[in-house]
Protein backbone atom coordinates (compact mmCIF):
# COMPACT_ATOMS: atom_id res chain seq x y z
CA UNK A 1 0.00 0.00 0.00
CA UNK A 2 3.11 2.67 1.09
CA UNK A 3 5.14 1.69 -1.88
CA UNK A 4 1.90 2.25 -4.39
CA UNK A 5 0.66 5.26 -2.94
CA UNK A 6 3.95 6.73 -3.12
CA UNK A 7 4.01 5.48 -6.85
CA UNK A 8 1.26 7.35 -7.64
CA UNK A 9 3.04 10.47 -5.63
CA UNK A 10 6.03 10.05 -8.01
CA UNK A 11 3.94 10.23 -11.34
CA UNK A 12 2.21 13.32 -10.23
CA UNK A 13 4.67 15.47 -11.34
CA UNK A 14 4.96 13.67 -14.80
CA UNK A 15 1.20 14.01 -15.01
CA UNK A 16 0.80 17.66 -14.43
CA UNK A 17 3.74 18.10 -17.03
CA UNK A 18 2.26 16.37 -19.35
CA UNK A 19 -1.29 17.96 -18.67
CA UNK A 20 0.57 21.51 -19.46
CA UNK A 21 2.10 20.52 -22.70
CA UNK A 22 -1.58 19.72 -23.83
CA UNK A 23 -3.24 22.51 -22.66
CA UNK A 24 -0.01 24.71 -24.24
CA UNK A 25 -0.79 22.97 -27.73
CA UNK A 26 -4.71 22.21 -26.89
CA UNK A 27 -6.13 25.55 -28.93
CA UNK A 28 -4.06 24.60 -32.44
CA UNK A 29 -6.04 21.57 -32.42
CA UNK A 30 -8.91 21.88 -30.48
CA UNK A 31 -11.45 24.95 -30.95
CA UNK A 32 -10.60 28.05 -28.23
CA UNK A 33 -13.54 29.16 -27.05
CA UNK A 34 -14.62 25.68 -25.63
CA UNK A 35 -11.30 25.24 -24.54
CA UNK A 36 -11.79 28.09 -22.53
CA UNK A 37 -15.24 27.11 -21.25
CA UNK A 38 -13.74 24.17 -20.24
CA UNK A 39 -10.71 25.91 -18.13
CA UNK A 40 -13.39 28.36 -16.52
CA UNK A 41 -15.52 25.31 -15.08
CA UNK A 42 -12.58 23.69 -14.06
CA UNK A 43 -11.61 26.10 -11.92
CA UNK A 44 -14.54 26.48 -10.70
CA UNK A 45 -15.04 23.26 -9.58
CA UNK A 46 -11.71 22.86 -8.65
CA UNK A 47 -12.60 25.64 -6.05
CA UNK A 48 -15.95 23.95 -5.04
CA UNK A 49 -13.56 20.82 -4.54
CA UNK A 50 -11.55 22.18 -1.97
CA UNK A 51 -14.55 22.54 -0.28
CA UNK A 52 -16.31 19.73 -0.60
CA UNK A 53 -13.69 16.99 -1.00
CA UNK A 54 -10.89 18.10 1.87
CA UNK A 55 -13.45 20.25 4.28
CA UNK A 56 -16.47 18.04 3.67
CA UNK A 57 -19.08 21.01 3.66
CA UNK A 58 -21.14 21.17 1.28
CA UNK A 59 -22.17 24.26 -0.23
CA UNK A 60 -25.24 24.76 -2.57
CA UNK A 61 -24.57 28.52 -3.38
CA UNK A 62 -21.19 28.40 -5.75
CA UNK A 63 -22.70 29.99 -8.17
CA UNK A 64 -23.36 33.08 -6.46
CA UNK A 65 -19.69 33.89 -6.30
CA UNK A 66 -18.80 32.67 -9.71
CA UNK A 67 -21.95 35.16 -11.27
CA UNK A 68 -21.03 38.19 -8.63
CA UNK A 69 -17.46 38.14 -9.98
CA UNK A 70 -18.65 38.23 -13.48
CA UNK A 71 -21.05 40.89 -13.20
CA UNK A 72 -18.28 43.36 -10.59
CA UNK A 73 -15.93 42.38 -13.55
CA UNK A 74 -17.90 42.77 -16.55
CA UNK A 75 -19.54 46.34 -15.37
CA UNK A 76 -15.83 47.09 -14.46
CA UNK A 77 -14.28 46.22 -17.67
CA UNK A 78 -17.54 47.69 -19.46
CA UNK A 79 -18.43 50.62 -17.65
CA UNK A 80 -15.51 52.02 -15.84
CA UNK A 81 -12.89 50.68 -18.53
CA UNK A 82 -10.24 48.59 -16.13
CA UNK A 83 -7.72 46.53 -18.06
CA UNK A 84 -8.86 42.54 -18.35
CA UNK A 85 -6.56 41.69 -15.16
CA UNK A 86 -7.70 44.43 -12.87
CA UNK A 87 -11.38 42.83 -13.57
CA UNK A 88 -10.34 39.32 -12.95
CA UNK A 89 -8.39 40.68 -9.49
CA UNK A 90 -11.75 42.30 -8.60
CA UNK A 91 -14.05 40.35 -9.70
CA UNK A 92 -12.10 37.48 -7.51
CA UNK A 93 -12.17 40.23 -4.21
CA UNK A 94 -15.86 40.86 -4.55
CA UNK A 95 -16.29 36.56 -4.70
CA UNK A 96 -14.22 36.72 -1.56
CA UNK A 97 -15.48 39.22 0.36
CA UNK A 98 -19.25 37.63 -0.58
CA UNK A 99 -17.75 34.32 0.13
CA UNK A 100 -16.51 36.11 4.13
CA UNK A 101 -20.47 36.98 4.83
CA UNK A 102 -21.49 33.61 3.61
CA UNK A 103 -19.06 32.21 5.60
CA UNK A 104 -19.64 33.86 8.36
CA UNK A 105 -23.15 32.94 8.61
CA UNK A 106 -23.16 29.53 7.62
CA UNK A 107 -20.38 27.85 9.13
CA UNK A 108 -21.34 27.10 11.98
CA UNK A 109 -24.24 24.43 10.73
CA UNK A 110 -22.83 21.31 8.90
CA UNK A 111 -24.69 19.08 6.52
CA UNK A 112 -28.29 19.81 4.96
CA UNK A 113 -28.49 22.67 6.86
CA UNK A 114 -25.13 24.21 5.51
CA UNK A 115 -26.61 23.60 2.40
CA UNK A 116 -29.39 25.27 2.58
CA UNK A 117 -28.10 28.35 4.20
CA UNK A 118 -25.83 28.67 1.05
CA UNK A 119 -28.82 27.84 -1.28
CA UNK A 120 -30.97 30.67 0.22
CA UNK A 121 -28.01 33.12 0.18
CA UNK A 122 -27.56 32.09 -3.22
CA UNK A 123 -30.99 32.94 -4.35
CA UNK A 124 -31.05 36.11 -2.72
CA UNK A 125 -28.19 37.22 -4.60
CA UNK A 126 -29.98 35.58 -7.86
CA UNK A 127 -32.80 38.23 -7.33
CA UNK A 128 -30.44 40.89 -6.45
CA UNK A 129 -29.13 40.14 -9.62
CA UNK A 130 -32.63 40.17 -11.07
CA UNK A 131 -33.54 43.24 -9.95
CA UNK A 132 -31.31 46.06 -9.38
CA UNK A 133 -30.22 47.99 -12.57
CA UNK A 134 -26.46 47.79 -12.92
CA UNK A 135 -26.74 43.70 -13.32
CA UNK A 136 -28.77 44.29 -16.62
CA UNK A 137 -31.55 42.09 -15.04
CA UNK A 138 -32.48 39.22 -17.76
CA UNK A 139 -30.43 41.12 -20.34
CA UNK A 140 -27.11 40.50 -17.95
CA UNK A 141 -24.49 42.51 -18.87
CA UNK A 142 -23.57 42.06 -22.72
CA UNK A 143 -20.91 43.90 -24.93
CA UNK A 144 -18.14 43.37 -22.47
CA UNK A 145 -14.69 44.23 -24.49
CA UNK A 146 -11.93 41.39 -23.70
CA UNK A 147 -9.39 44.51 -23.86
CA UNK A 148 -5.56 44.94 -23.54
CA UNK A 149 -3.87 42.31 -21.25
CA UNK A 150 -1.92 45.01 -19.47
CA UNK A 151 -3.07 47.44 -21.65
CA UNK A 152 -0.33 46.00 -24.55
CA UNK A 153 -1.89 42.45 -25.81
CA UNK A 154 -4.57 42.21 -27.52
CA UNK A 155 -7.32 39.74 -26.53
CA UNK A 156 -9.98 39.62 -29.01
CA UNK A 157 -7.39 37.69 -30.74
CA UNK A 158 -8.81 34.19 -29.31
CA UNK A 159 -5.29 32.82 -29.27
CA UNK A 160 -4.06 35.21 -26.80
CA UNK A 161 -7.37 35.28 -24.51
CA UNK A 162 -7.43 31.20 -24.46
CA UNK A 163 -3.26 31.11 -22.98
CA UNK A 164 -4.45 34.00 -20.18
CA UNK A 165 -7.04 31.98 -19.27
CA UNK A 166 -4.82 29.08 -19.40
CA UNK A 167 -2.47 31.09 -17.14
CA UNK A 168 -5.68 31.83 -14.55
CA UNK A 169 -5.76 28.57 -14.59
CA UNK A 170 -2.84 27.01 -13.82
CA UNK A 171 -2.08 29.91 -11.10
CA UNK A 172 -5.81 29.34 -9.83
CA UNK A 173 -5.39 25.66 -9.85
CA UNK A 174 -1.74 25.76 -8.31
CA UNK A 175 -2.99 28.22 -5.17
CA UNK A 176 -5.63 25.22 -4.67
CA UNK A 177 -2.61 22.26 -4.90
CA UNK A 178 -0.83 24.43 -2.55
CA UNK A 179 -3.74 25.18 -0.18
CA UNK A 180 -4.63 21.34 0.03
CA UNK A 181 -0.71 20.22 0.28
CA UNK A 182 0.10 22.98 2.87
CA UNK A 183 0.09 23.34 7.12
CA UNK A 184 -3.55 24.62 6.60
CA UNK A 185 -4.61 21.65 4.63
CA UNK A 186 -3.50 19.33 7.12
CA UNK A 187 -5.82 20.93 9.54
CA UNK A 188 -8.17 20.71 7.32
CA UNK A 189 -8.29 17.01 6.45
CA UNK A 190 -7.88 16.08 10.27
CA UNK A 191 -11.05 18.93 10.90
CA UNK A 192 -13.02 16.59 7.98
CA UNK A 193 -11.79 13.25 9.63
CA UNK A 194 -12.89 14.24 13.81
CA UNK A 195 -13.88 17.50 13.88
CA UNK A 196 -14.25 17.02 18.07
CA UNK A 197 -10.87 15.85 17.96
CA UNK A 198 -9.32 18.81 16.11
CA UNK A 199 -11.28 20.91 18.55
CA UNK A 200 -9.66 19.00 21.47
CA UNK A 201 -6.43 19.62 19.91
CA UNK A 202 -6.69 23.47 20.40
CA UNK A 203 -8.03 24.18 16.64
CA UNK A 204 -11.11 26.76 16.51
CA UNK A 205 -12.21 24.68 13.54
CA UNK A 206 -14.77 27.25 12.74
CA UNK A 207 -11.89 29.85 11.51
CA UNK A 208 -10.43 26.86 9.30
CA UNK A 209 -13.88 26.44 7.57
CA UNK A 210 -14.23 30.26 6.61
CA UNK A 211 -10.75 30.61 5.22
CA UNK A 212 -11.29 27.62 3.67
CA UNK A 213 -14.89 29.00 2.25
CA UNK A 214 -13.28 32.15 1.38
CA UNK A 215 -10.42 30.94 -0.57
CA UNK A 216 -13.11 28.76 -2.24
CA UNK A 217 -14.68 32.00 -2.79
CA UNK A 218 -12.84 33.87 -4.22
CA UNK A 219 -11.19 31.17 -6.84
CA UNK A 220 -14.81 30.12 -7.68
CA UNK A 221 -14.76 34.67 -8.27
CA UNK A 222 -12.02 34.04 -10.50
CA UNK A 223 -13.28 31.46 -13.06
CA UNK A 224 -16.21 33.74 -13.22
CA UNK A 225 -14.76 37.19 -13.86
CA UNK A 226 -12.37 35.21 -16.63
CA UNK A 227 -15.56 33.40 -17.66
CA UNK A 228 -16.92 36.60 -18.44
CA UNK A 229 -13.99 37.71 -20.76
CA UNK A 230 -14.12 35.17 -22.74
CA UNK A 231 -18.13 35.37 -23.45
CA UNK A 232 -18.47 38.95 -23.18
CA UNK A 233 -21.18 38.46 -21.16
CA UNK A 234 -22.06 38.22 -17.30
CA UNK A 235 -25.62 36.47 -17.29
CA UNK A 236 -28.08 35.39 -14.98
CA UNK A 237 -27.57 32.02 -15.70
CA UNK A 238 -24.40 31.88 -13.65
CA UNK A 239 -25.64 33.11 -10.50
CA UNK A 240 -28.75 30.52 -11.24
CA UNK A 241 -29.01 27.64 -8.69
CA UNK A 242 -28.73 25.34 -11.80
CA UNK A 243 -24.92 26.18 -11.86
CA UNK A 244 -24.31 25.56 -8.25
CA UNK A 245 -25.71 21.92 -8.59
CA UNK A 246 -23.86 21.46 -12.16
CA UNK A 247 -20.52 22.13 -10.18
CA UNK A 248 -21.59 19.40 -7.47
CA UNK A 249 -21.87 17.06 -10.87
CA UNK A 250 -19.00 18.14 -11.73
CA UNK A 251 -17.17 17.45 -8.94
CA UNK A 252 -18.70 14.30 -8.04
CA UNK A 253 -18.46 13.05 -11.93
CA UNK A 254 -14.44 13.65 -11.86
CA UNK A 255 -13.75 12.71 -8.44
CA UNK A 256 -14.62 14.20 -5.14
CA UNK A 257 -11.55 15.01 -2.93
CA UNK A 258 -8.66 14.39 -6.17
CA UNK A 259 -6.72 17.00 -7.27
CA UNK A 260 -7.40 16.76 -11.35
CA UNK A 261 -11.04 14.82 -10.60
CA UNK A 262 -12.96 18.49 -10.79
CA UNK A 263 -11.09 19.38 -14.20
CA UNK A 264 -11.78 16.18 -15.79
CA UNK A 265 -15.22 16.24 -14.27
CA UNK A 266 -15.62 19.76 -15.85
CA UNK A 267 -14.24 18.62 -19.43
CA UNK A 268 -16.88 15.90 -19.62
CA UNK A 269 -19.93 17.78 -18.79
CA UNK A 270 -19.27 20.88 -20.81
CA UNK A 271 -18.03 18.32 -23.85
CA UNK A 272 -21.63 16.40 -23.21
CA UNK A 273 -23.57 19.33 -23.37
CA UNK A 274 -22.17 21.16 -26.17
CA UNK A 275 -22.37 17.60 -28.17
CA UNK A 276 -25.94 16.86 -26.90
CA UNK A 277 -27.63 20.50 -27.19
CA UNK A 278 -27.52 20.36 -31.05
CA UNK A 279 -29.13 16.16 -30.74
CA UNK A 280 -31.54 16.31 -28.25
CA UNK A 281 -32.30 19.80 -27.31
CA UNK A 282 -33.76 20.27 -24.08
CA UNK A 283 -33.10 16.14 -23.34
CA UNK A 284 -29.78 17.67 -21.68
CA UNK A 285 -31.04 18.24 -18.44
CA UNK A 286 -32.78 14.64 -18.48
CA UNK A 287 -29.53 13.04 -19.82
CA UNK A 288 -27.16 14.88 -17.03
CA UNK A 289 -29.59 13.88 -13.91
CA UNK A 290 -29.10 10.21 -15.17
CA UNK A 291 -25.65 10.62 -15.37
CA UNK A 292 -25.80 11.80 -11.90
CA UNK A 293 -27.77 9.15 -10.55
CA UNK A 294 -25.28 6.54 -12.25
CA UNK A 295 -22.03 8.05 -10.69
CA UNK A 296 -24.28 8.07 -7.10
CA UNK A 297 -25.20 4.72 -7.31
CA UNK A 298 -22.59 2.83 -9.30
CA UNK A 299 -19.06 4.83 -9.46
CA UNK A 300 -18.53 6.96 -6.20
CA UNK A 301 -15.50 7.26 -6.34
CA UNK A 302 -15.72 9.26 -10.03
CA UNK A 303 -13.78 8.92 -13.04
CA UNK A 304 -10.13 10.12 -11.21
CA UNK A 305 -11.08 8.38 -8.10
CA UNK A 306 -11.89 4.92 -9.71
CA UNK A 307 -8.30 5.57 -11.68
CA UNK A 308 -6.64 5.64 -8.68
CA UNK A 309 -7.81 3.18 -6.88
CA UNK A 310 -7.36 0.98 -10.06
CA UNK A 311 -4.11 1.39 -9.76
CA UNK A 312 -3.55 1.26 -6.50
CA UNK A 313 -5.04 -2.23 -6.47
CA UNK A 314 -2.98 -3.31 -9.67
CA UNK A 315 0.09 -2.39 -7.88
CA UNK A 316 -0.57 -4.88 -4.93
CA UNK A 317 -1.30 -8.07 -7.03
CA UNK B 1 -0.70 27.81 42.21
CA UNK B 2 -3.19 26.37 43.50
CA UNK B 3 -3.99 22.94 45.83
CA UNK B 4 -6.31 22.03 43.25
CA UNK B 5 -5.61 22.38 39.55
CA UNK B 6 -9.20 21.61 38.21
CA UNK B 7 -12.63 22.29 40.70
CA UNK B 8 -16.23 22.31 39.30
CA UNK B 9 -19.13 24.12 42.12
CA UNK B 10 -22.38 23.08 41.40
CA UNK B 11 -21.83 21.88 38.36
CA UNK B 12 -25.22 20.58 37.02
CA UNK B 13 -26.32 19.41 33.58
CA UNK B 14 -29.86 19.25 32.56
CA UNK B 15 -31.34 17.52 29.44
CA UNK B 16 -35.22 18.36 28.85
CA UNK B 17 -36.16 18.03 32.28
CA UNK B 18 -33.59 14.27 32.73
CA UNK B 19 -31.20 16.08 35.27
CA UNK B 20 -27.79 14.12 33.82
CA UNK B 21 -25.57 15.96 36.39
CA UNK B 22 -26.49 17.40 39.86
CA UNK B 23 -24.82 19.37 41.85
CA UNK B 24 -21.26 18.03 41.32
CA UNK B 25 -18.30 19.28 43.10
CA UNK B 26 -15.16 17.82 42.31
CA UNK B 27 -11.87 18.91 42.97
CA UNK B 28 -8.48 17.07 41.28
CA UNK B 29 -5.81 17.66 43.63
CA UNK B 30 -2.15 18.74 41.20
CA UNK B 31 -0.08 15.96 40.22
CA UNK B 32 -2.81 13.14 40.71
CA UNK B 33 -4.14 10.39 39.33
CA UNK B 34 -7.52 10.93 39.81
CA UNK B 35 -10.11 8.52 38.82
CA UNK B 36 -14.16 9.08 38.10
CA UNK B 37 -16.13 5.97 37.64
CA UNK B 38 -19.91 4.49 38.68
CA UNK B 39 -22.03 2.47 36.72
CA UNK B 40 -23.43 2.48 33.37
CA UNK B 41 -25.38 6.08 32.76
CA UNK B 42 -23.96 7.58 35.89
CA UNK B 43 -23.14 10.78 33.87
CA UNK B 44 -19.28 10.04 33.50
CA UNK B 45 -19.17 11.23 30.33
CA UNK B 46 -21.24 13.74 30.72
CA UNK B 47 -19.12 15.13 33.71
CA UNK B 48 -16.12 15.06 30.69
CA UNK B 49 -18.14 16.45 28.44
CA UNK B 50 -18.99 19.59 30.59
CA UNK B 51 -15.29 19.77 32.35
CA UNK B 52 -13.72 20.25 28.31
CA UNK B 53 -16.25 22.87 27.44
CA UNK B 54 -17.96 20.30 24.45
CA UNK B 55 -21.30 20.75 26.67
CA UNK B 56 -22.48 23.77 28.54
CA UNK B 57 -23.27 23.70 32.04
CA UNK B 58 -27.10 24.27 33.13
CA UNK B 59 -25.31 25.86 36.26
CA UNK B 60 -22.30 25.57 38.52
CA UNK B 61 -19.01 27.20 37.77
CA UNK B 62 -15.52 25.28 36.11
CA UNK B 63 -12.60 26.47 37.16
CA UNK B 64 -9.15 25.81 35.87
CA UNK B 65 -5.52 26.40 37.14
CA UNK B 66 -7.40 29.43 39.33
CA UNK B 67 -9.85 30.37 35.95
CA UNK B 68 -12.93 30.58 35.63
CA UNK B 69 -13.65 28.91 32.00
CA UNK B 70 -17.64 27.78 32.21
CA UNK B 71 -18.64 29.63 29.60
CA UNK B 72 -14.89 29.51 27.29
CA UNK B 73 -14.82 28.30 24.28
CA UNK B 74 -13.26 24.33 24.09
CA UNK B 75 -10.78 24.53 21.62
CA UNK B 76 -9.11 27.81 24.11
CA UNK B 77 -9.79 25.74 26.91
CA UNK B 78 -7.48 23.04 25.12
CA UNK B 79 -5.30 25.76 24.71
CA UNK B 80 -5.31 26.47 27.93
CA UNK B 81 -3.72 23.11 28.94
CA UNK B 82 -6.65 20.87 29.45
CA UNK B 83 -6.90 17.90 26.93
CA UNK B 84 -9.24 15.02 26.60
CA UNK B 85 -9.51 11.58 25.00
CA UNK B 86 -12.57 10.40 23.68
CA UNK B 87 -14.65 6.83 24.64
CA UNK B 88 -14.00 6.29 21.43
CA UNK B 89 -10.61 6.37 19.80
CA UNK B 90 -10.02 9.20 18.55
CA UNK B 91 -7.90 9.74 15.69
CA UNK B 92 -7.36 10.81 12.15
CA UNK B 93 -8.13 7.47 10.31
CA UNK B 94 -6.68 8.84 6.34
CA UNK B 95 -3.64 10.14 8.01
CA UNK B 96 -0.32 8.37 8.95
CA UNK B 97 0.23 7.84 12.90
CA UNK B 98 3.40 10.40 12.42
CA UNK B 99 1.26 12.95 10.81
CA UNK B 100 -1.56 12.67 13.30
CA UNK B 101 0.85 13.30 15.62
CA UNK B 102 1.99 16.00 13.98
CA UNK B 103 -1.36 17.62 13.76
CA UNK B 104 -0.80 17.78 17.74
CA UNK B 105 2.43 19.71 17.63
CA UNK B 106 1.57 21.89 14.83
CA UNK B 107 -0.16 24.91 16.65
CA UNK B 108 2.75 25.26 18.25
CA UNK B 109 4.87 26.05 15.51
CA UNK B 110 1.98 28.69 14.70
CA UNK B 111 1.79 27.63 10.75
CA UNK B 112 -1.55 26.33 11.00
CA UNK B 113 -3.00 28.89 8.59
CA UNK B 114 -0.19 28.75 6.41
CA UNK B 115 -1.95 28.13 2.71
CA UNK B 116 0.43 28.97 0.88
CA UNK B 117 3.52 26.88 2.19
CA UNK B 118 4.26 23.38 1.58
CA UNK B 119 3.34 20.16 3.51
CA UNK B 120 7.18 19.82 3.41
CA UNK B 121 7.91 22.76 6.08
CA UNK B 122 6.17 20.68 9.03
CA UNK B 123 9.13 18.27 8.24
CA UNK B 124 10.89 20.09 11.10
CA UNK B 125 8.56 18.26 13.38
CA UNK B 126 9.31 14.83 11.75
CA UNK B 127 11.94 14.42 15.11
CA UNK B 128 10.08 15.60 17.32
CA UNK B 129 6.92 13.23 16.04
CA UNK B 130 9.27 9.91 15.96
CA UNK B 131 9.97 10.27 19.76
CA UNK B 132 6.28 10.78 20.89
CA UNK B 133 5.33 7.99 18.61
CA UNK B 134 8.64 5.98 20.57
CA UNK B 135 7.49 6.56 23.90
CA UNK B 136 4.61 4.93 23.38
CA UNK B 137 5.88 1.99 21.09
CA UNK B 138 4.56 2.98 17.53
CA UNK B 139 7.66 3.81 15.80
CA UNK B 140 7.28 0.56 13.51
CA UNK B 141 3.48 2.48 12.40
CA UNK B 142 4.86 6.10 11.42
CA UNK B 143 4.29 5.79 7.73
CA UNK B 144 1.06 3.45 8.41
CA UNK B 145 -2.39 4.90 7.51
CA UNK B 146 -4.04 5.02 10.75
CA UNK B 147 -7.30 3.41 9.65
CA UNK B 148 -5.16 -0.01 8.81
CA UNK B 149 -3.95 -0.05 13.11
CA UNK B 150 -4.79 -2.14 15.81
CA UNK B 151 -7.56 -1.29 17.91
CA UNK B 152 -5.09 -0.71 21.20
CA UNK B 153 -2.62 0.61 18.80
CA UNK B 154 -4.98 3.79 17.69
CA UNK B 155 -5.31 4.25 21.61
CA UNK B 156 -2.16 4.67 21.82
CA UNK B 157 -1.88 6.78 19.00
CA UNK B 158 -4.47 9.56 20.28
CA UNK B 159 -2.60 9.39 23.30
CA UNK B 160 0.86 9.94 21.93
CA UNK B 161 -0.97 13.09 19.90
CA UNK B 162 -2.52 14.62 23.15
CA UNK B 163 0.84 14.64 24.77
CA UNK B 164 2.29 16.12 21.76
CA UNK B 165 0.11 19.69 23.35
CA UNK B 166 2.00 18.86 26.47
CA UNK B 167 -0.82 19.43 28.52
CA UNK B 168 -0.66 19.83 31.96
CA UNK B 169 -3.97 17.74 32.56
CA UNK B 170 -5.08 15.28 30.74
CA UNK B 171 -8.43 13.61 30.67
CA UNK B 172 -8.83 10.10 29.59
CA UNK B 173 -12.42 8.44 28.70
CA UNK B 174 -12.33 5.19 29.28
CA UNK B 175 -8.66 4.56 27.86
CA UNK B 176 -8.38 0.55 28.74
CA UNK B 177 -12.02 0.12 26.74
CA UNK B 178 -11.99 -2.67 24.76
CA UNK B 179 -8.32 -3.77 24.61
CA UNK B 180 -6.86 -7.30 25.18
CA UNK B 181 -4.85 -8.14 28.53
CA UNK B 182 -1.56 -7.10 26.53
CA UNK B 183 -2.67 -3.68 25.24
CA UNK B 184 -3.71 -2.65 28.89
CA UNK B 185 -0.75 -3.17 30.20
CA UNK B 186 1.05 -1.40 28.15
CA UNK B 187 -1.64 1.29 28.51
CA UNK B 188 -1.58 1.27 32.06
CA UNK B 189 2.28 2.02 31.50
CA UNK B 190 2.16 4.25 29.53
CA UNK B 191 -0.36 6.93 31.81
CA UNK B 192 1.86 5.92 34.59
CA UNK B 193 4.14 7.82 32.87
CA UNK B 194 3.02 10.65 31.28
CA UNK B 195 1.93 11.38 34.81
CA UNK B 196 4.89 11.75 35.79
CA UNK B 197 4.49 15.80 35.29
CA UNK B 198 0.77 16.63 35.26
CA UNK B 199 -2.44 15.39 35.98
CA UNK B 200 -4.83 13.24 35.48
CA UNK B 201 -8.68 12.74 35.14
CA UNK B 202 -9.94 9.85 33.93
CA UNK B 203 -13.23 7.41 33.59
CA UNK B 204 -12.45 4.03 34.20
CA UNK B 205 -14.14 0.94 34.11
CA UNK B 206 -11.34 -1.78 34.47
CA UNK B 207 -11.71 -1.52 38.45
CA UNK B 208 -8.17 -3.10 38.72
CA UNK B 209 -6.56 -0.10 36.42
CA UNK B 210 -8.19 1.85 38.64
CA UNK B 211 -6.91 0.53 41.77
CA UNK B 212 -3.52 -0.01 40.35
CA UNK B 213 -3.01 3.73 39.19
CA UNK B 214 -4.92 6.57 40.79
CA UNK B 215 -4.50 7.82 43.75
CA UNK B 216 -7.92 9.51 44.51
CA UNK B 217 -11.43 8.27 43.26
CA UNK B 218 -15.04 9.72 42.47
CA UNK B 219 -17.38 7.52 42.58
CA UNK B 220 -20.55 8.81 40.48
CA UNK B 221 -23.90 7.52 40.21
CA UNK B 222 -27.41 9.42 39.09
CA UNK B 223 -25.42 12.54 38.00
CA UNK B 224 -24.40 12.58 41.72
CA UNK B 225 -21.03 12.68 43.87
CA UNK B 226 -21.51 9.75 45.76
CA UNK B 227 -18.57 8.78 47.37
CA UNK B 228 -14.92 9.98 47.26
CA UNK B 229 -11.57 8.84 48.98
CA UNK B 230 -8.68 6.17 48.33
CA UNK B 231 -9.61 3.01 46.39
CA UNK B 232 -9.01 1.19 50.44
CA UNK B 233 -11.47 3.50 51.45
CA UNK B 234 -14.53 3.62 48.26
CA UNK B 235 -14.48 -0.40 47.98
CA UNK B 236 -15.40 -0.07 51.52
CA UNK B 237 -18.51 1.94 51.49
CA UNK B 238 -21.41 0.32 51.66
CA UNK B 239 -23.39 2.73 49.59
CA UNK B 240 -20.79 2.56 46.79
CA UNK B 241 -21.18 -1.50 47.07
CA UNK B 242 -24.25 -1.60 46.69
CA UNK B 243 -24.81 1.14 44.00
CA UNK B 244 -22.39 -1.60 42.35
CA UNK B 245 -24.77 -4.50 42.82
CA UNK B 246 -25.79 -6.15 39.66
CA UNK B 247 -23.24 -4.49 37.63
CA UNK B 248 -19.70 -4.86 38.94
CA UNK B 249 -19.07 -5.97 42.13
CA UNK B 250 -15.95 -3.93 43.55
CA UNK B 251 -15.06 -5.92 46.38
CA UNK B 252 -13.86 -8.72 43.95
CA UNK B 253 -12.58 -6.40 41.13
CA UNK B 254 -9.32 -6.13 42.33
CA UNK B 255 -7.22 -9.37 42.44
Amino acid sequence: MQSNMSALERATPLIFIVLFVIGLAAPFFIYPTFLMKILCFGLFACAFNLLLGYVGLLSFGHAAFLGTAGYVCGWMVRDLGLTPELGILAGTLAAGALGWIFGTLAIRRTGIYFAMITLALAQMVYFLALQIKATGGEDGLQGVPRGHLFGLIDLSDNIAMYYLVFAVFCIGFFIIYRTIHSPFGQILKAIRENEPRAISLGYDVAKFKLLAFVISASLAGTAGATKTLVFQLASLTDVHWHTSGEVVLMTLLGGLGTVLGPLVGAATIVSLQSELADTVGSWVTVIMGAIFVACVLAFRRGIVGEIMALVRRAGIR
Amino acid sequence: MSEFVLETAGLTKEFKGFVAVSDVNLKVRRGTIHALIGPNGAGKTTVFNLLTKFLTPSAGTIHFEGRDITHEAPALTARRGMVRSFQISATFPNLTALENVRIGLQRRLGKHFHFWRSTKSLAALDDQAMALLESVDLAQFAHTVTAEMPYGRKRALEFATTLALEPSMMLLDEPTQGMGHEDIGRVVEVIRKAAANRTILMVEHNLSVVADLCDRITVLTRGSILAEGDYAEVSKNPKVLEAYVGSEDMSDAHH
